[in-house]
Parts: C-alpha cells; sequence; structure tokens
C-alpha cells in the first residue's frame, strides 16, 4: 500500500511534467482501465465507420471519388488496427477486444448508427464526422499515454485528406443543379446534430472528465471541443452557401463564439444504449465478418504450422 | 476454439529511405513471417513511408525494464567529459 502511494505520487509528477507513460511503466488500474475503454471505442468507431461510408463506394459518382472513398474506407481500417494494437500494450487482449464490440460490452461512437442515404452523405460525413473527430484527435496527439499519442499523430496526418474530400463533395454538390443543392442541404441538415454529438456528453454530464483531464488522458472537455468545432465549420458552410439548421445559432461577439441551439440529448442516449436507426446492422456486419473469416484465419494459421514444420524437418535432414 | 486463439504478435520496422535506420513504427498481428511484411505494407506503409520492412516476433525482444532505469543509465549522467564542450580551446582556434 505505502509502496502504491510512493509509486502514484512518481506518476503523477510524470504526468504533471508532461513526460509520456509508456506500456511498461507503473501506472494506476484505473488509469489502465480508463485508457482501455477510451482507446478500445476508438479502435471500434474506425472499424464501425468504414460501414456506412463501404455502402457508396461502388455508386460512387465516378473514378475519382471512387478512389478517394476507398483510399479514405482503407485508411479507417489501418487506424482500427494501430489503435487495437495500442490496445494491447495496455495488457488487453485484442480478440476479447474485439468480441467486447461483437456483444455489446464495448460502445463506439453513435455517429455510425445513422444510415448513408444519398451521395450526399459521403460530402458531409467528410466535412462533419471527420472534422469532428480530427478536432478530438488533434486534441489527443497530446494524451499522456505513449502509444496512443503516437497512434493519434499518424492517424491526423492521414486525415486531414479525408475532410479536404468530403468538403470538395460538397462544394461540387452546392454549386450543381438544384437537386444535388437539395441533396448537400439535406445531408447537412441529417448530419450535423448527431456531429455535435460526438464530442460527448456536456462538462456537468461527464462524470470522469476531470479525472481523465488530471491524467491528461484527456486536453480538453467536451463543451470545449464542441464549441471550436462549431467555431471552425460555420465559416465552412458559409462559404458553401448551406444553412446549418439549428435556428438559434449566432455570433456572440462578447464570447468570441458561436452560441447554439439546445442539443437533443434524449436522442444521444437512445442511440449510444441500441435503438438508433443501424445500430443492429453495424453490430451484425462486424460479427458477421468476424465469423464468416474464420476459415481464413484457419487456414493461415494451418499453413503457418505446416511450413514451419517442413523448414525444422528439412533442417534436420541437412 | 481455434477462433479465439490471437495470431502472434509482431513488431514492425520501416527504412523510410535509403540511408537511414529502420525505425519501429508499430505492431501487428500475423500467422506467419511473410504475412506480417505483407501486411506490414498495407497498415504502415500506405504513403511511401518505406523502401525496406523488418518484422520480428514480439516475444523475441529483450527489454530493458522500467525499474532498472536508474542503475542502467545514471551511470551516464556524471561523465561530461564524454561531451565536446567539456574541454576548453583557446579563442581562435578553428573547425574543432
Amino acid at each position: 500500500m505505502e509502496e502504491n502511494t510512493v509509486e502514484a505520487e512518481k506518476f503523477q509528477a510524470k504526468i504533471d511534467a508532461e513526460i509520456k507513460i509508456e506500456p511498461k511503466d507503473w501506472m494506476p488500474d484505473a488509469y489502465r482501465k480508463t485508457l482501455i475503454r477510451q482507446i478500445s471505442q476508438h479502435a471500434h468507431s474506425e472499424i464501425v465507420g468504414m460501414l456506412p461510408e463501404g455502402n457508396w463506394i461502388t455508386r460512387a459518382p465516378n473514378l475519382r471519388r471512387k478512389v478517394a472513398l476507398l483510399a479514405k474506407v482503407q485508411d479507417e481500417a489501418g487506424h482500427g488496427l494501430y489503435l487495437y494494437s495500442a490496445v494491447e500494450t495496455l495488457g488487453a487482449d485484442r480478440e476479447d477486444t474485439i468480441d467486447d464490440l461483437h456483444t455489446g460490452k464495448a460502445k463506439y461512437s453513435s455517429i455510425f448508427n445513422y444510415p448513408t442515404l444519398t451521395w450526399a452523405d459521403i460530402g458531409a460525413i467528410g466535412w462533419l464526422v471527420d472534422g469532428a473527430a480530427i478536432v478530438n484527435q488533434v486534441a489527443l496527439q497530446r494524451t499522456s499515454y505513449g502509444p496512443y499519442s503516437r497512434a493519434m499523430i499518424k492517424i491526423c496526418k492521414e486525415e486531414s485528406f479525408h475532410q479536404r474530400q468530403g468538403y470538395e463533395i460538397m462544394t461540387v454538390l452546392a454549386n450543381g443543379t438544384p437537386e444535388q443543392r437539395e441533396m448537400a442541404q439535406d445531408a447537412l441538415n441529417r448530419w450535423w446534430w448527431p456531429s455535435l454529438m460526438m464530442f460527448g456528453p456536456r462538462d456537468d454530464e461527464s462524470p470522469n472528465s476531470q479525472r481523465s483531464i488530471a491524467w491528461k488522458v484527456k486536453r480538453h472537455t467536451n463543451d470545449e471541443l464542441r464549441q471550436q468545432f462549431i467555431d471552425m465549420t460555420i465559416p465552412q458552410a458559409e462559404i458553401l452557401g448551406l444553412q446549418v439548421p439549428d435556428p438559434d445559432l449566432k455570433w456572440n461577439e462578447a464570447r468570441g463564439h458561436y452560441d447554439f441551439g439546445a442539443i437533443d440529448w434524449d436522442e444521444f442516449y437512445h442511440v449510444i444504449k441500441g435503438d438508433g436507426p443501424c445500430n443492429k446492422e453495424r453490430v451484425k456486419a462486424r460479427k458477421d465478418a468476424k465469423e464468416k473469416g474464420a476459415w481464413v484465419r484457419e487456414a493461415a494459421t494451418a499453413y503457418a504450422e505446416k511450413r514451419k514444420q517442413r523448414a525444422s524437418s528439412m533442417a534436420v535432414g541437412a | 476454439m481455434s477462433d479465439k486463439k490471437n495470431w502472434p504478435l509482431w513488431e514492425v520496422f520501416v527504412r523510410s529511405r535509403q540511408g537511414l535506420h529502420h525505425k519501429h513504427v508499430g505492431s501487428l498481428r500475423a500467422a506467419d513471417a511473410q504475412m506480417a511484411i505483407e501486411n506490414a505494407r498495407d497498415v504502415y506503409t500506405r504513403r511511401s513511408e518505406g523502401v525496406s520492412i523488418w518484422v520480428v516476433e514480439s516475444e523475441h525482444i529483450s527489454a530493458s525494464s522500467p525499474d532498472e532505469q536508474g542503475p542502467l543509465f545514471e551511470p551516464a549522467n556524471d561523465k561530461v567529459y564524454r561531451h565536446p564542450t567539456f574541454y576548453t580551446v583557446p579563442d581562435g582556434v578553428e573547425h574543432m
């Protein structure tokens, strides 16, 4: 107990001095658990996030759009893998982590439970959903856990194209035919509020936030990041000539920020709890992928085993 | 159930261009070395980050322990005479 207190003080001193915590360093159990939960949720979000966009790969309007979307979805897969590796450095078993997603024990970003109804949704996702993710992830580059921080740096570097390709899609639609313009506006209407929810509950409803900030797992509160996202996104909407679906939105000179209307938190909790439009479909797609791919993994294991045995029997023969 | 069994964990090192060291970039799971290299190509070098990849099974890496950090590295801390700035040379001496 005594020793633990000394270790805990040394740990906090490192955090305060901006020294990163690495996998084999001593860390409080609660810090480890918080990270496993947060990083695995983040990994699951990358993986599930491939589904709504993958839906449009075969129907992309031209080759330029198709290669961009393919590259983006492939990046999300890579980002999921960096993050699963980071979870493993904390002692979590990778397959257990993935199974937790499939049993519903682990969560992922609620935004991916909304459907992609039109091509404009691919534009809106890149612009808004990736835009919100980038705000969150840029802040997390400075998180206190080394492997998580390094994964974030790599992810941020790769994601800047994701947002730009989405905004490019929106630009073309917003300046296209009246139908295309309407499609872009409709996508913005549907994705705006769920994007704001991506930053999580309000600070006064987010009980673990303060502790995560003391540990520098999080560097900014949910509300700070949400405000930052709104402030940078409104001028982008104005350039598109589209209307953000919030009648209460207006610039507040005194605060130097946009004021915005009330978020429907009932909807947020409803979707988080599993009752969003696509929750069941998303988890089923992941479970099916794992179960139907089992024979491939088994075959690869058997093949690796056979090659190993052949190599060792040849060595004996020689 | 075999489904539950993880493939071995591999550490991935990438040489970003000729003339530089291979540098650790992360890890991944793969059934064997060949698959580890192929997967590393897709996971860690999607944007021409590498010209060469090393993979090594993580269990084959021996690492110093954080607890030994003091005894292991402190001996170097008081040996300032290992650095050029420890030595004084007269003003005006060049190329040294």
